[in-house]
């Protein structure tokens, strides 16, 4: 194994691996500062502030030779034998002048800058920095340029590391963005007529180290030190891309994505960021209803029922009506489709079980760098589909269920939702108003509405805990990042009542259940990784 | 730190000298005091009828103002800052891109609990514009809880008040702006 030797401490890196100097030092516990490098993005080593010294070590002598100057560690690749000194005073003084160069043009309205706090110039600055500033202030403002639907350029507080560009020409491959002059008088903007519009557009605001790129969405809104930030699953898509919530107070202000090797790298799509303003949305169902069969069709209004009676009058009202068909969503978590089926099934052991309604809008749409949106625009068809396989009623879809409706094979529906978007249609729905009991349970009213004897909402992505099967069979599990609206019960509490489990809903015990009673589940059964497990391989290597 | 740590000196109490053990010299001494009291002038203010004297109203901490610049706009640029120092958590501004060309953002509103401010000048403190400012009005009343939640408009009309009896701090205390 060749072994890298950063700061006197050595390491091993693996015999394949391609490593530069800035990776080869973290895995030594050492951050080399940079701006313009990024692993997802090619190398141009232009911020220099990754200037280190190295060497190479004689495996026969044993024997030190450095280099006489400083090289750009995002440029330099490690091998056998590579010494890095990352903390020398060489360095370090080459530091502090970079810092002092690029703070010279820098307008320092950190104040007023929506980046502060999360500024890679501000924490470099502290670390690195100098105290004293030997250059005069410029206006305490920066020059504001518009280049996109969703992405603002303050100019003056530009670095050019070009990370942006880099990005819109690499990964989204639209390469809206261009450098325009030359040396000092370098900016970023984009050709005129054609704006940065892109899907991954918002990305562009999450690689600027400094505050430049601006999120129209986020601006002004919140300082982003109030922020706390939860590891959640985007759910606007069967990607299931890992993200951040980033919430204050019950409400989300932005979704950020988080860094996933196995589902989307360093990226997120611009429909999944910007798709979280439905919860809240004050159109959102927020309490349990209930009226009387001979109601429905009419305008007739629900009457509220507190939750400690939807948890036994639910139970008998289906149970009077008769035969039950259900419908699992594939917005549910799958220990909330277990639960589910597990209730279903206590109520009316022959019910008929199926998968909720698949939105699904075009194609999957892959981009140059490999980043894909897919056209199912749900997170979670994979788990629920396993969830039904295990109560036998595998292979069936929407379809099926409401053929067995149509047929008059059925008394009761229980249609579970958490539809973000319109998903149904009037003609859809009239095939339920003839059933006895219609519960429906989702974020927002729908045609089915009108055909409802109860009426419960559900919860969003970001209120949800458990765990979601994205689309290459990668399960994620997540915590809940803000709490439901007043007077909203997520699916997973209701579930764990009416199935008569004590105390908080705890989607863990769930999982552990799953993974015991199940072959496809079985991967989920210890602790699972921030990254996900991939439920497939764990299956070929139990058989 | 512990009892046996080397930097602390322990000091033994000095026994009673005759004087003390005497206890007549410390009564004639307590009572020296009392008398110097009772012929000395009065300092008690009878508020409100009487207003106490302020001493420094640079340094005095009472009701807040927000400052206005020349032009008569509100000079605060919504930064959070004295929100983010604040304590008690009694500020509440609404940050929104300015109809100025000079400057990014503005306050669209600004909330002052005075109820729940303990008076503490950290905003005063934290501000990088010099935009709020501890007045010297100390006399705050109101006749309900919603009433002393001082507005952006309330704020100003504080300083379009007292802004010629105690002008701007930040030139007196060595300010930039």
């Amino acid at each position: 194994m060749p072994v890298v030797i950063v700061d006197g401490q050595e390491i091993e890196i693996g015999a394949d691996e391609r490593l530069n100097c800035i990776e080869a030092a973290r895995r030594a516990g050492k951050e080399i500062p940079h701006y313009c490098w990024h692993p997802g993005l090619s190398v141009v080593a232009s911020c220099r502030m990754c200037l280190i010294e190295t060497g190479q070590r004689d495996a026969a002598t044993g024997k030190i030779t450095m280099v006489p100057k400083l090289v750009p560690g995002c440029q330099t690749p490690v091998k056998d034998g590579t010494v890095i000194v990352t903390e020398s005073e060489t360095v370090k003084a080459s530091r502090a002048r970079v810092e002092e160069a690029l703070l010279i043009d820098h307008p320092i309205d950190c104040p007023i800058c929506d980046k502060a706090g999360e500024c890679l110039l501000q924490d470099y600055h502290f670390q690195h920095g100098q105290p004293e500033r030997r250059a005069d202030l410029h206006p305490f403002s920066s020059r504001k340029r518009d280049v996109g639907p969703t992405v603002t350029l303050f100019v003056d507080r530009c670095i050019m590391c070009t990370r942006c560009v880099r990005f819109t020409r690499e990964v989204a491959g639209t390469a809206e963005l261009m450098v325009t002059s030359r040396g000092a008088k370098e900016e970023i903007d984009v050709f005129p007529g054609h704006p940065l519009d892109n899907k991954l557009a918002g990305n562009v605001v999450d690689l600027c180290p400094v505050g430049a790129l601006g999120d129209k969405d986020f601006l002004y809104q919140q300082r982003v030190w109030f922020l706390k930030r939860e590891a959640n699953v985007c759910g606007g898509c069967a990607a299931g891309c890992s993200i951040h919530t980033e919430h204050n107070q019950d409400t989300v202000y932005r979704l950020k994505p988080r860094e996933n090797p196995h589902v989307n790298t360093w990226w997120m799509c611009d429909e999944g960021r910007y798709g979280w303003h439905h919860l809240h949305d004050p159109a959102r169902v927020l309490e349990a209803g209930r009226r009387a069969d001979h109601a429905r069709g009419s305008k007739a209004a629900f009457e509220p029922v507190e939750w400690a009676e939807v948890v036994t009058r639910l139970r008998s009202d289906l149970k009077q009506a008769g035969r039950l068909a259900v419908a699992v969503s594939p917005f549910l978590t799958v220990e909330e489709a277990w639960m589910l089926c597990g209730i279903a099934r206590s109520i009316d052991p022959e019910a008929f079980l199926a998968p909720g309604f698949v939105p699904v809008a075009g194609d999957d749409e892959t981009f140059p760098g490999g980043f894909t949106i897919r056209g199912e625009k749900c997170p979670n068809r994979r788990g629920v589909e396993g969830v039904l396989a295990q109560f036998n009623a595998g292979g069936r879809s929407w379809g099926d269920l409401l053929a067995h409706v149509a047929a008059g094979q059925a008394d009761a529906a229980w249609i579970t939702g958490g539809y973000p978007t319109p998903w149904l249609d009037d003609v859809t729905a009239g095939m339920f108003a003839a059933l006895k009991a219609v519960v429906v349970q989702d974020l927002f009213d729908s045609p089915l509405t009108a055909h409802a004897t109860w009426r419960l909402p559900a919860a969003g992505f970001a209120e949800r805990a458990g765990t979601w099967v994205n689309v290459a069979h990668r399960a994620q599990c997540f915590e809940a990042a803000i709490r439901a609206p007043a007077g909203v019960w997520p699916e997973g509490r209701l579930y764990w009542n009416m199935l008569g489990r004590r105390g908080l809903y705890d989607p863990t015990a769930v999982r552990r259940q799953i993974a015991e009673s199940s072959a496809a589940f079985a991967a989920l059964a210890g602790d699972v990784p921030a990254v996900g497990i991939d439920l497939r391989i764990q299956q070929l290597a139990s058989t | 730190m512990k009892p046996t740590d080397p930097s602390i000196t322990w000091l033994e109490e000095k026994p009673l000298g005759l004087a003390e053990r005497l206890y007549l010299p410390l009564f004639v001494s307590g009572l020296t005091t009392t008398a110097r009291h009772l012929v000395s002038p009065k300092v008690t203010v009878s508020f409100p009828e009487q207003r106490p004297k302020v001493g420094n109203p640079l340094i005095y901490r009472g009701v807040h103002r927000l400052n206005r610049d020349d032009e008569g706009r509100v000079k605060c640029v919504a930064c959070f800052l004295c929100a983010t120092a604040c304590p008690a958590h009694c500020i509440d501004i609404v940050a929104a891109e300015s109809p100025w060309p000079d400057r990014e953002k503005y306050p669209e509103s600004f909330h002052i609990d005075e109820l729940r401010c303990i008076f503490c000048g950290m905003c005063e403190e934290a501000c990088p514009v010099d935009a709020i400012e501890l007045t010297s009005l100390l006399d705050l009343t109101g006749k309900s809880r919603e009433e002393m939640i001082f507005d952006k408009e309330k704020l100003l009309s504080v300083y379009d008040m007292t802004k010629d009896a105690e002008p701007m701090k930040s030139a007196a205390l060595g300010g930039t702006l």
